[in-house]
Protein backbone atom coordinates (compact mmCIF):
# COMPACT_ATOMS: atom_id res chain seq x y z
CA UNK A 1 0.00 0.00 0.00
CA UNK A 2 1.40 3.67 -0.64
CA UNK A 3 -0.34 6.64 0.32
CA UNK A 4 -1.29 7.79 -3.02
CA UNK A 5 -3.49 6.43 -6.22
CA UNK A 6 -2.65 5.19 -8.81
CA UNK A 7 -4.56 8.13 -10.70
CA UNK A 8 -2.58 10.43 -9.02
CA UNK A 9 0.59 8.63 -10.44
CA UNK A 10 -0.27 8.87 -13.97
CA UNK A 11 -1.20 12.31 -13.40
CA UNK A 12 2.41 12.91 -12.14
CA UNK A 13 3.35 10.38 -14.56
CA UNK A 14 2.08 12.55 -17.53
CA UNK A 15 3.01 15.91 -16.40
CA UNK A 16 6.60 14.90 -16.10
CA UNK A 17 6.71 14.50 -19.90
CA UNK A 18 6.27 17.99 -20.29
CA UNK A 19 9.39 20.12 -20.36
CA UNK A 20 9.26 23.51 -19.13
CA UNK A 21 8.91 26.36 -22.08
CA UNK A 22 7.17 23.52 -24.39
CA UNK A 23 3.97 25.20 -26.22
CA UNK A 24 1.21 22.21 -25.29
CA UNK A 25 -2.49 21.97 -27.28
CA UNK A 26 -4.56 20.24 -24.17
CA UNK A 27 -7.14 18.59 -24.24
CA UNK A 28 -9.91 18.27 -21.19
CA UNK A 29 -9.66 15.69 -18.15
CA UNK A 30 -6.73 13.63 -17.17
CA UNK A 31 -5.06 15.72 -19.97
CA UNK A 32 -5.69 19.18 -18.49
CA UNK A 33 -4.82 17.65 -15.07
CA UNK A 34 -1.47 16.89 -15.80
CA UNK A 35 -0.85 19.84 -17.63
CA UNK A 36 -1.86 21.70 -15.02
CA UNK A 37 0.47 20.16 -12.61
CA UNK A 38 3.61 19.99 -14.87
CA UNK A 39 2.66 24.03 -14.97
CA UNK A 40 2.57 24.06 -11.38
CA UNK A 41 5.80 22.23 -10.48
CA UNK A 42 8.43 21.82 -13.23
CA UNK A 43 7.64 23.75 -15.90
CA UNK A 44 6.35 27.09 -14.81
CA UNK A 45 6.98 28.31 -18.22
CA UNK A 46 4.53 25.67 -19.94
CA UNK A 47 2.38 26.80 -22.88
CA UNK A 48 -0.91 25.74 -22.31
CA UNK A 49 -3.49 26.33 -25.05
CA UNK A 50 -6.95 25.05 -25.82
CA UNK A 51 -9.28 24.72 -28.41
CA UNK A 52 -11.36 27.67 -27.26
CA UNK A 53 -8.97 30.02 -28.42
CA UNK A 54 -6.97 30.83 -25.00
CA UNK A 55 -3.33 31.22 -25.60
CA UNK A 56 -1.31 31.19 -22.72
CA UNK A 57 -4.06 30.38 -20.12
CA UNK A 58 -2.67 30.41 -16.66
CA UNK A 59 -5.39 28.75 -14.59
CA UNK A 60 -4.50 28.47 -11.07
CA UNK A 61 -7.02 25.48 -10.79
CA UNK A 62 -8.45 22.70 -13.06
CA UNK A 63 -10.90 23.57 -15.56
CA UNK A 64 -13.91 21.71 -15.66
CA UNK A 65 -14.47 22.61 -19.35
CA UNK A 66 -11.98 24.18 -22.02
CA UNK A 67 -13.84 27.17 -22.33
CA UNK A 68 -13.71 27.85 -18.72
CA UNK A 69 -13.85 31.67 -18.15
CA UNK A 70 -10.94 31.17 -15.82
CA UNK A 71 -9.04 30.40 -19.14
CA UNK A 72 -10.00 33.45 -21.13
CA UNK A 73 -9.30 35.83 -17.84
CA UNK A 74 -5.41 34.00 -17.43
CA UNK A 75 -4.84 34.00 -21.08
CA UNK A 76 -1.89 35.68 -23.11
CA UNK A 77 -4.73 36.02 -26.25
CA UNK A 78 -8.01 35.01 -27.04
CA UNK A 79 -8.33 34.05 -30.99
CA UNK A 80 -11.42 32.86 -32.27
CA UNK A 81 -12.02 29.14 -33.41
CA UNK A 82 -11.17 29.32 -36.84
CA UNK A 83 -7.88 30.89 -36.32
CA UNK A 84 -6.65 28.06 -33.33
CA UNK A 85 -6.91 25.63 -35.80
CA UNK A 86 -6.22 27.45 -38.96
CA UNK A 87 -2.95 29.52 -37.45
CA UNK A 88 -1.82 28.27 -34.44
CA UNK A 89 -2.50 24.28 -34.78
CA UNK A 90 -2.39 23.55 -38.60
CA UNK A 91 1.05 24.91 -39.96
CA UNK A 92 3.02 23.22 -36.62
CA UNK A 93 3.60 25.62 -34.61
CA UNK A 94 3.21 23.50 -31.21
CA UNK A 95 5.06 21.45 -29.74
CA UNK A 96 3.09 18.45 -27.91
CA UNK A 97 -0.58 17.64 -28.19
CA UNK A 98 -2.10 16.23 -24.86
CA UNK A 99 -4.91 14.15 -25.62
CA UNK A 100 -7.13 11.30 -23.99
CA UNK A 101 -8.54 8.17 -25.26
CA UNK A 102 -11.84 5.44 -25.52
CA UNK A 103 -10.08 2.81 -27.22
CA UNK A 104 -6.16 3.35 -28.35
CA UNK A 105 -4.89 0.22 -30.56
CA UNK A 106 -0.77 -1.07 -30.93
CA UNK A 107 -0.52 1.72 -32.79
CA UNK A 108 -1.37 4.82 -31.19
CA UNK A 109 -4.73 5.13 -32.99
CA UNK A 110 -7.66 6.57 -30.86
CA UNK A 111 -11.38 5.90 -31.46
CA UNK A 112 -13.60 8.68 -29.50
CA UNK A 113 -16.67 7.99 -31.88
CA UNK A 114 -18.63 4.86 -31.50
CA UNK A 115 -18.11 1.60 -30.04
CA UNK A 116 -19.33 -1.53 -31.36
CA UNK A 117 -22.01 -2.61 -33.72
CA UNK A 118 -21.53 -0.26 -37.30
CA UNK A 119 -21.59 3.46 -37.31
CA UNK A 120 -25.18 4.20 -38.36
CA UNK A 121 -26.13 1.58 -35.49
CA UNK A 122 -23.59 1.55 -32.79
CA UNK A 123 -23.39 -0.58 -29.15
CA UNK A 124 -22.43 2.95 -27.91
CA UNK A 125 -21.82 6.59 -29.24
CA UNK A 126 -19.69 8.66 -27.96
CA UNK A 127 -18.91 12.16 -27.82
CA UNK A 128 -16.77 11.95 -31.32
CA UNK A 129 -13.59 14.07 -32.79
CA UNK A 130 -13.71 17.40 -31.34
CA UNK A 131 -9.96 18.94 -31.69
CA UNK A 132 -8.51 15.50 -31.60
CA UNK A 133 -8.10 14.51 -34.92
CA UNK A 134 -6.10 17.75 -35.94
CA UNK A 135 -4.01 18.18 -33.10
CA UNK A 136 -2.59 14.29 -33.55
CA UNK A 137 -1.74 15.17 -37.26
CA UNK A 138 -0.13 18.34 -36.65
CA UNK A 139 1.40 19.30 -33.10
CA UNK A 140 4.93 18.17 -33.26
CA UNK A 141 4.42 15.32 -31.20
CA UNK A 142 1.61 13.37 -28.85
CA UNK A 143 0.98 12.17 -25.57
CA UNK A 144 -1.92 10.34 -24.92
CA UNK A 145 -3.24 9.90 -21.05
CA UNK A 146 -5.60 7.05 -20.55
CA UNK A 147 -6.09 4.30 -17.47
CA UNK A 148 -5.17 0.64 -19.03
CA UNK A 149 -7.49 -2.08 -19.62
CA UNK A 150 -8.85 -4.65 -21.75
CA UNK A 151 -11.36 -2.71 -22.75
CA UNK A 152 -9.23 0.61 -23.84
CA UNK A 153 -6.44 -1.25 -25.06
CA UNK A 154 -7.38 -3.14 -28.48
CA UNK A 155 -5.60 -4.88 -30.89
CA UNK A 156 -7.71 -2.37 -33.44
CA UNK A 157 -10.11 0.67 -32.57
CA UNK A 158 -13.95 0.19 -34.01
CA UNK A 159 -13.28 3.83 -35.57
CA UNK A 160 -10.29 6.06 -36.70
CA UNK A 161 -10.94 9.12 -35.01
CA UNK A 162 -7.29 10.10 -34.93
CA UNK A 163 -4.90 8.53 -36.48
CA UNK A 164 -1.32 7.46 -34.53
CA UNK A 165 1.10 5.32 -36.46
CA UNK A 166 -2.25 3.92 -38.89
CA UNK A 167 -1.28 0.61 -40.32
CA UNK A 168 2.59 0.90 -38.82
CA UNK A 169 6.11 2.74 -40.67
CA UNK A 170 5.60 4.88 -43.51
CA UNK A 171 1.35 5.83 -43.03
CA UNK A 172 2.10 9.05 -41.56
CA UNK A 173 4.35 10.47 -44.38
CA UNK A 174 1.98 8.21 -47.14
CA UNK A 175 -1.31 10.57 -45.27
CA UNK A 176 0.85 13.82 -45.35
CA UNK A 177 0.22 13.94 -41.14
CA UNK A 178 2.74 16.68 -40.62
CA UNK A 179 3.67 15.85 -36.79
CA UNK A 180 5.81 12.60 -35.47
CA UNK A 181 3.17 11.12 -34.00
CA UNK A 182 2.23 9.40 -30.32
CA UNK A 183 6.22 9.21 -28.26
CA UNK A 184 3.83 7.89 -25.28
CA UNK A 185 0.50 6.43 -23.73
CA UNK A 186 0.78 7.16 -20.07
CA UNK A 187 -1.41 4.88 -18.19
CA UNK A 188 -2.37 4.09 -14.89
CA UNK A 189 -0.22 1.23 -14.19
CA UNK A 190 3.13 2.78 -16.51
CA UNK A 191 4.03 3.89 -19.56
CA UNK A 192 4.51 2.40 -23.18
CA UNK A 193 6.13 3.65 -26.19
CA UNK A 194 6.20 2.97 -30.03
CA UNK A 195 9.01 0.48 -30.64
CA UNK A 196 11.66 2.87 -32.84
CA UNK A 197 11.04 -0.24 -35.51
CA UNK A 198 7.78 -1.88 -36.24
CA UNK A 199 6.29 1.56 -34.58
CA UNK A 200 3.86 -0.68 -32.23
CA UNK A 201 3.56 0.56 -28.45
CA UNK A 202 5.62 -1.41 -26.01
CA UNK A 203 5.70 -1.08 -22.21
CA UNK A 204 8.65 0.70 -21.03
CA UNK A 205 8.23 1.34 -17.78
CA UNK A 206 6.00 0.43 -14.60
CA UNK A 207 4.91 2.02 -11.54
CA UNK A 208 5.78 1.16 -8.11
CA UNK A 209 3.79 -2.14 -7.25
CA UNK A 210 2.44 -3.00 -10.64
CA UNK A 211 4.00 -6.00 -12.86
CA UNK A 212 4.36 -6.64 -16.40
CA UNK A 213 2.53 -9.19 -16.14
CA UNK A 214 -0.40 -7.07 -14.60
CA UNK A 215 0.14 -4.55 -17.61
CA UNK A 216 -0.12 -7.03 -19.89
CA UNK A 217 -3.40 -8.98 -18.84
CA UNK A 218 -4.86 -4.86 -19.13
CA UNK A 219 -4.08 -4.99 -22.80
CA UNK A 220 -5.85 -6.44 -26.07
CA UNK A 221 -3.47 -6.96 -28.08
CA UNK A 222 -0.12 -8.92 -27.60
CA UNK A 223 2.07 -6.01 -25.53
CA UNK A 224 5.38 -6.38 -25.49
CA UNK A 225 7.53 -5.29 -22.45
CA UNK A 226 11.44 -3.74 -22.61
CA UNK A 227 14.00 -5.64 -21.19
CA UNK A 228 15.24 -3.07 -19.89
CA UNK A 229 11.82 -1.76 -18.10
CA UNK A 230 12.23 1.38 -15.97
CA UNK A 231 10.88 1.45 -12.77
CA UNK A 232 9.08 5.11 -12.55
CA UNK A 233 9.55 6.81 -9.45
CA UNK A 234 6.74 7.17 -6.99
CA UNK A 235 5.66 10.52 -7.02
CA UNK A 236 7.51 13.27 -4.87
CA UNK A 237 5.78 14.77 -1.87
CA UNK A 238 5.62 17.88 -3.21
CA UNK A 239 4.15 16.94 -6.70
CA UNK A 240 1.63 14.99 -4.83
CA UNK A 241 1.58 18.21 -2.34
CA UNK A 242 1.22 20.74 -6.08
CA UNK A 243 -1.85 17.85 -7.22
CA UNK A 244 -4.00 17.99 -4.44
CA UNK A 245 -3.85 21.56 -3.95
CA UNK A 246 -5.30 22.05 -7.47
CA UNK A 247 -8.07 19.57 -7.17
CA UNK A 248 -8.85 20.91 -3.97
CA UNK A 249 -8.88 24.70 -5.03
CA UNK A 250 -11.02 23.17 -8.29
CA UNK A 251 -13.60 21.41 -5.83
CA UNK A 252 -14.09 24.52 -4.28
CA UNK A 253 -14.07 26.94 -7.18
CA UNK A 254 -17.04 24.64 -8.65
CA UNK A 255 -19.15 25.25 -5.23
CA UNK A 256 -18.82 28.69 -5.31
CA UNK A 257 -19.19 29.34 -9.04
CA UNK A 258 -23.04 27.40 -8.50
CA UNK B 1 -31.62 46.40 -39.69
CA UNK B 2 -31.66 45.05 -36.42
CA UNK B 3 -35.29 44.84 -34.86
CA UNK B 4 -35.69 44.72 -31.04
CA UNK B 5 -37.90 42.60 -30.22
CA UNK B 6 -39.41 39.77 -27.40
CA UNK B 7 -37.35 36.44 -27.36
CA UNK B 8 -40.71 34.93 -27.96
CA UNK B 9 -41.20 37.00 -31.21
CA UNK B 10 -37.68 36.70 -32.81
CA UNK B 11 -38.04 32.95 -31.99
CA UNK B 12 -41.60 33.11 -33.70
CA UNK B 13 -40.19 35.01 -36.84
CA UNK B 14 -37.36 33.32 -37.21
CA UNK B 15 -37.27 30.13 -36.82
CA UNK B 16 -39.23 28.01 -39.02
CA UNK B 17 -39.98 23.99 -38.75
CA UNK B 18 -37.50 22.45 -41.23
CA UNK B 19 -35.24 25.23 -40.59
CA UNK B 20 -31.20 24.52 -40.42
CA UNK B 21 -30.50 26.38 -37.39
CA UNK B 22 -27.12 26.84 -35.74
CA UNK B 23 -26.67 28.26 -32.14
CA UNK B 24 -23.51 28.40 -31.32
CA UNK B 25 -20.84 29.41 -28.27
CA UNK B 26 -17.97 27.67 -27.48
CA UNK B 27 -18.94 26.31 -24.44
CA UNK B 28 -18.67 30.68 -23.15
CA UNK B 29 -21.64 32.52 -24.19
CA UNK B 30 -24.38 29.73 -25.17
CA UNK B 31 -27.57 30.54 -26.13
CA UNK B 32 -29.66 28.66 -23.99
CA UNK B 33 -32.94 30.98 -23.14
CA UNK B 34 -33.03 30.79 -27.25
CA UNK B 35 -33.28 26.96 -27.15
CA UNK B 36 -35.26 26.85 -24.59
CA UNK B 37 -37.93 29.06 -26.81
CA UNK B 38 -37.79 27.07 -29.62
CA UNK B 39 -38.54 24.06 -27.46
CA UNK B 40 -41.50 25.64 -26.34
CA UNK B 41 -42.70 27.00 -29.38
CA UNK B 42 -42.46 23.46 -30.35
CA UNK B 43 -40.46 23.45 -33.36
CA UNK B 44 -40.24 20.05 -35.68
CA UNK B 45 -37.77 18.73 -37.96
CA UNK B 46 -35.07 20.91 -37.22
CA UNK B 47 -31.42 20.53 -39.09
CA UNK B 48 -29.44 21.43 -35.50
CA UNK B 49 -25.79 23.11 -36.54
CA UNK B 50 -23.18 22.98 -33.22
CA UNK B 51 -19.58 22.33 -33.09
CA UNK B 52 -20.47 21.13 -29.49
CA UNK B 53 -23.98 20.19 -28.83
CA UNK B 54 -23.52 20.26 -25.08
CA UNK B 55 -26.65 20.54 -22.67
CA UNK B 56 -28.86 22.77 -25.04
CA UNK B 57 -28.97 20.32 -27.89
CA UNK B 58 -29.08 17.30 -25.92
CA UNK B 59 -31.97 19.61 -24.69
CA UNK B 60 -33.71 19.76 -28.05
CA UNK B 61 -32.93 16.41 -29.29
CA UNK B 62 -34.99 14.94 -25.97
CA UNK B 63 -37.61 16.94 -26.83
CA UNK B 64 -38.62 15.86 -30.46
CA UNK B 65 -37.51 18.98 -32.38
CA UNK B 66 -34.60 17.53 -34.15
CA UNK B 67 -34.37 15.34 -37.59
CA UNK B 68 -30.50 15.79 -37.99
CA UNK B 69 -27.08 17.20 -36.23
CA UNK B 70 -24.42 18.84 -37.48
CA UNK B 71 -21.55 18.10 -35.05
CA UNK B 72 -17.69 17.44 -33.62
CA UNK B 73 -17.93 16.96 -30.27
CA UNK B 74 -21.39 15.75 -28.35
CA UNK B 75 -20.02 15.29 -25.18
CA UNK B 76 -20.79 17.08 -21.66
CA UNK B 77 -18.05 18.93 -21.15
CA UNK B 78 -15.63 17.57 -18.03
CA UNK B 79 -18.76 15.43 -17.13
CA UNK B 80 -19.05 12.61 -19.27
CA UNK B 81 -22.32 11.77 -21.88
CA UNK B 82 -25.23 14.21 -23.16
CA UNK B 83 -27.50 10.74 -22.94
CA UNK B 84 -30.42 12.64 -24.93
CA UNK B 85 -28.30 12.54 -27.78
CA UNK B 86 -26.64 8.99 -27.22
CA UNK B 87 -30.68 7.60 -25.98
CA UNK B 88 -31.58 9.38 -29.79
CA UNK B 89 -28.57 7.50 -31.73
CA UNK B 90 -28.62 4.20 -29.92
CA UNK B 91 -32.43 3.38 -29.78
CA UNK B 92 -34.16 5.87 -31.72
CA UNK B 93 -35.93 8.00 -28.36
CA UNK B 94 -37.86 9.80 -28.88
CA UNK B 95 -36.94 9.94 -32.93
CA UNK B 96 -33.98 8.89 -34.88
CA UNK B 97 -31.26 11.26 -35.58
CA UNK B 98 -29.49 11.53 -38.64
CA UNK B 99 -26.19 12.75 -38.46
CA UNK B 100 -23.18 15.05 -40.35
CA UNK B 101 -20.08 14.44 -38.49
CA UNK B 102 -16.82 16.26 -38.18
CA UNK B 103 -13.75 16.98 -36.52
CA UNK B 104 -13.64 21.11 -34.69
CA UNK B 105 -11.35 22.15 -37.53
CA UNK B 106 -13.62 20.65 -40.09
CA UNK B 107 -16.38 22.40 -38.41
CA UNK B 108 -14.68 25.75 -37.83
CA UNK B 109 -13.68 25.77 -41.54
CA UNK B 110 -17.24 25.28 -43.07
CA UNK B 111 -18.43 28.38 -40.76
CA UNK B 112 -15.73 30.20 -42.56
CA UNK B 113 -16.57 29.10 -46.36
CA UNK B 114 -20.21 29.85 -45.35
CA UNK B 115 -19.44 33.38 -44.32
CA UNK B 116 -16.92 34.17 -46.57
CA UNK B 117 -19.40 33.31 -49.41
CA UNK B 118 -17.62 30.52 -50.85
CA UNK B 119 -18.73 26.56 -51.49
CA UNK B 120 -16.29 25.09 -49.55
CA UNK B 121 -12.87 25.57 -47.30
CA UNK B 122 -9.88 23.91 -47.71
CA UNK B 123 -7.66 22.34 -45.07
CA UNK B 124 -5.12 19.79 -43.67
CA UNK B 125 -7.37 17.21 -41.98
CA UNK B 126 -9.46 13.96 -41.78
CA UNK B 127 -6.20 12.01 -43.23
CA UNK B 128 -6.38 8.56 -42.54
CA UNK B 129 -9.39 9.18 -39.71
CA UNK B 130 -12.26 6.97 -40.59
CA UNK B 131 -14.58 10.31 -40.68
CA UNK B 132 -14.65 11.02 -44.18
CA UNK B 133 -17.56 8.92 -44.89
CA UNK B 134 -20.05 12.12 -44.45
CA UNK B 135 -20.65 13.59 -48.07
CA UNK B 136 -19.24 16.79 -47.15
CA UNK B 137 -15.84 15.72 -46.69
CA UNK B 138 -14.00 15.40 -50.01
CA UNK B 139 -9.82 15.29 -50.57
CA UNK B 140 -8.81 18.09 -53.43
CA UNK B 141 -5.74 18.83 -54.83
CA UNK B 142 -3.99 22.04 -54.94
CA UNK B 143 -3.49 23.55 -57.85
CA UNK B 144 -0.39 24.85 -57.02
CA UNK B 145 1.96 22.01 -55.44
CA UNK B 146 -0.21 19.23 -56.26
CA UNK B 147 -0.49 18.23 -52.75
CA UNK B 148 -3.98 16.09 -51.83
CA UNK B 149 -5.39 18.35 -48.93
CA UNK B 150 -9.19 17.99 -47.70
CA UNK B 151 -12.26 19.80 -48.82
CA UNK B 152 -15.07 20.93 -46.51
CA UNK B 153 -18.58 22.08 -48.11
CA UNK B 154 -19.46 25.57 -46.68
CA UNK B 155 -22.25 25.77 -44.04
CA UNK B 156 -25.20 27.98 -44.80
CA UNK B 157 -28.28 27.94 -42.03
CA UNK B 158 -31.41 29.48 -42.65
CA UNK B 159 -31.09 30.77 -38.96
CA UNK B 160 -28.06 31.51 -36.34
CA UNK B 161 -28.83 31.93 -32.57
CA UNK B 162 -26.06 33.32 -30.53
CA UNK B 163 -25.82 35.48 -27.32
CA UNK B 164 -23.98 38.21 -26.88
CA UNK B 165 -22.82 40.86 -23.34
CA UNK B 166 -24.80 43.48 -24.99
CA UNK B 167 -26.27 45.63 -27.73
CA UNK B 168 -26.64 48.96 -28.21
CA UNK B 169 -30.44 51.00 -29.40
CA UNK B 170 -29.90 50.80 -32.67
CA UNK B 171 -29.21 46.67 -32.37
CA UNK B 172 -25.02 46.61 -32.94
CA UNK B 173 -23.87 43.83 -30.96
CA UNK B 174 -20.42 43.57 -28.75
CA UNK B 175 -19.32 40.03 -27.21
CA UNK B 176 -15.75 39.16 -25.90
CA UNK B 177 -14.09 36.73 -23.73
CA UNK B 178 -14.17 33.47 -25.83
CA UNK B 179 -16.28 34.36 -28.94
CA UNK B 180 -15.57 30.54 -30.81
CA UNK B 181 -17.33 30.69 -34.31
CA UNK B 182 -20.05 33.33 -33.49
CA UNK B 183 -19.20 35.51 -36.05
CA UNK B 184 -18.86 33.17 -38.37
CA UNK B 185 -22.05 31.59 -37.53
CA UNK B 186 -24.08 34.93 -38.01
CA UNK B 187 -22.80 35.93 -41.06
CA UNK B 188 -22.76 32.41 -42.99
CA UNK B 189 -26.46 32.66 -41.98
CA UNK B 190 -29.46 33.81 -43.75
CA UNK B 191 -30.91 35.34 -40.80
CA UNK B 192 -29.59 35.72 -37.49
CA UNK B 193 -30.87 36.36 -33.90
CA UNK B 194 -29.14 37.74 -30.75
CA UNK B 195 -30.06 37.56 -27.26
CA UNK B 196 -28.22 40.01 -24.91
CA UNK B 197 -27.56 40.72 -21.12
CA UNK B 198 -28.45 44.63 -21.48
CA UNK B 199 -29.03 47.19 -24.34
CA UNK B 200 -27.02 50.31 -23.55
CA UNK B 201 -27.14 53.49 -25.37
CA UNK B 202 -23.76 53.48 -26.91
CA UNK B 203 -21.22 50.62 -27.02
CA UNK B 204 -17.66 51.69 -25.14
CA UNK B 205 -15.45 50.44 -28.13
CA UNK B 206 -13.39 47.31 -26.35
CA UNK B 207 -10.20 46.25 -28.00
CA UNK B 208 -10.73 42.56 -27.45
CA UNK B 209 -14.84 42.63 -28.44
CA UNK B 210 -16.09 41.30 -31.60
CA UNK B 211 -18.65 43.62 -32.97
CA UNK B 212 -21.37 43.03 -35.22
CA UNK B 213 -23.30 45.57 -36.84
CA UNK B 214 -26.84 46.26 -36.62
CA UNK B 215 -27.08 45.46 -40.30
CA UNK B 216 -25.84 42.18 -39.91
CA UNK B 217 -28.34 40.94 -37.35
CA UNK B 218 -31.95 40.33 -37.24
CA UNK B 219 -33.27 40.08 -34.31
CA UNK B 220 -32.03 41.43 -30.89
CA UNK B 221 -33.37 40.45 -27.49
CA UNK B 222 -32.81 41.18 -23.96
CA UNK B 223 -32.69 38.00 -22.18
CA UNK B 224 -30.46 38.76 -19.16
CA UNK B 225 -28.60 35.51 -17.91
CA UNK B 226 -29.66 33.92 -21.24
CA UNK B 227 -26.84 32.02 -21.48
CA UNK B 228 -27.26 30.10 -17.85
CA UNK B 229 -26.20 26.98 -17.37
CA UNK B 230 -23.31 28.45 -19.62
CA UNK B 231 -22.10 31.76 -18.66
CA UNK B 232 -21.29 35.23 -20.22
CA UNK B 233 -18.13 36.57 -19.06
CA UNK B 234 -18.12 39.93 -16.45
CA UNK B 235 -22.08 39.16 -15.86
CA UNK B 236 -22.00 35.64 -14.84
CA UNK B 237 -19.54 32.23 -14.12
CA UNK B 238 -20.95 29.10 -15.77
CA UNK B 239 -22.77 26.72 -13.54
CA UNK B 240 -20.40 23.64 -13.23
CA UNK B 241 -22.75 22.09 -11.05
CA UNK B 242 -26.11 22.93 -13.31
CA UNK B 243 -23.69 20.91 -15.55
CA UNK B 244 -23.05 17.91 -13.34
CA UNK B 245 -26.63 17.35 -12.49
CA UNK B 246 -27.51 17.37 -15.47
CA UNK B 247 -26.09 13.79 -16.00
CA UNK B 248 -28.65 12.11 -14.15
CA UNK B 249 -31.67 14.05 -15.45
CA UNK B 250 -30.71 13.26 -19.21
CA UNK B 251 -29.75 9.76 -17.86
CA UNK B 252 -33.55 8.81 -17.60
CA UNK B 253 -36.25 9.60 -20.06
CA UNK B 254 -38.74 9.43 -16.88
CA UNK B 255 -36.90 12.61 -15.15
CA UNK B 256 -35.62 13.82 -18.71
CA UNK B 257 -39.76 14.14 -19.20
CA UNK B 258 -40.12 15.99 -15.83
CA UNK B 259 -37.43 18.90 -16.97
CA UNK B 260 -39.51 18.74 -20.20
CA UNK B 261 -42.54 19.64 -18.49
CA UNK B 262 -41.28 22.37 -16.20
CA UNK B 263 -39.55 24.16 -18.89
CA UNK B 264 -43.24 24.06 -20.73
CA UNK B 265 -44.52 25.52 -17.28
CA UNK B 266 -41.81 28.65 -17.03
Amino acid sequence: MHDYGSDEMMTVSAARALRDGMTCFVGIGLPSAAANLARATHAPGLVLIYESGTIGAKPGLLPLSIGDGILAETADAVVSVPEIFNYWLQPGRIDVGFLSAAQIDKFGNINTTVIGGDYRDPKVRLPGAGGAPEIAASCREVIVVVRQSIRSFVERVDFVTSVGYGSGPGDRERLGLTGAGPRKIITDLGVLEPDSDTLEFTLTGIYEGASAEQVKSNTGWDLRAAPDLEMITPPTGDELAALRELRARSGAQTRSDS
Amino acid sequence: MAQIVSLAEAVRLAVHDGDMVAMEGFTHLIPFAAGHEVIRQGRRDLTLVRMTPDLIYDQLIGAGCVRKLVFSWGGNPGVGSLHRFRDAVEHGWPAPLELEEHSHAGMANRYVAGASGLPFAVLRGYNGTSLPSAGSIRPIACPFTGETLTAVSALRPDVAIIHAQRADLAGNVQLWGITGVQKEAILSAERAVVTVEEIVDALDPRPDAVVLPAWTVSYVSVVPDGAHPSYTLGYSVRDNDYYSQWDAISRDRGRFTEWLDSLHHE
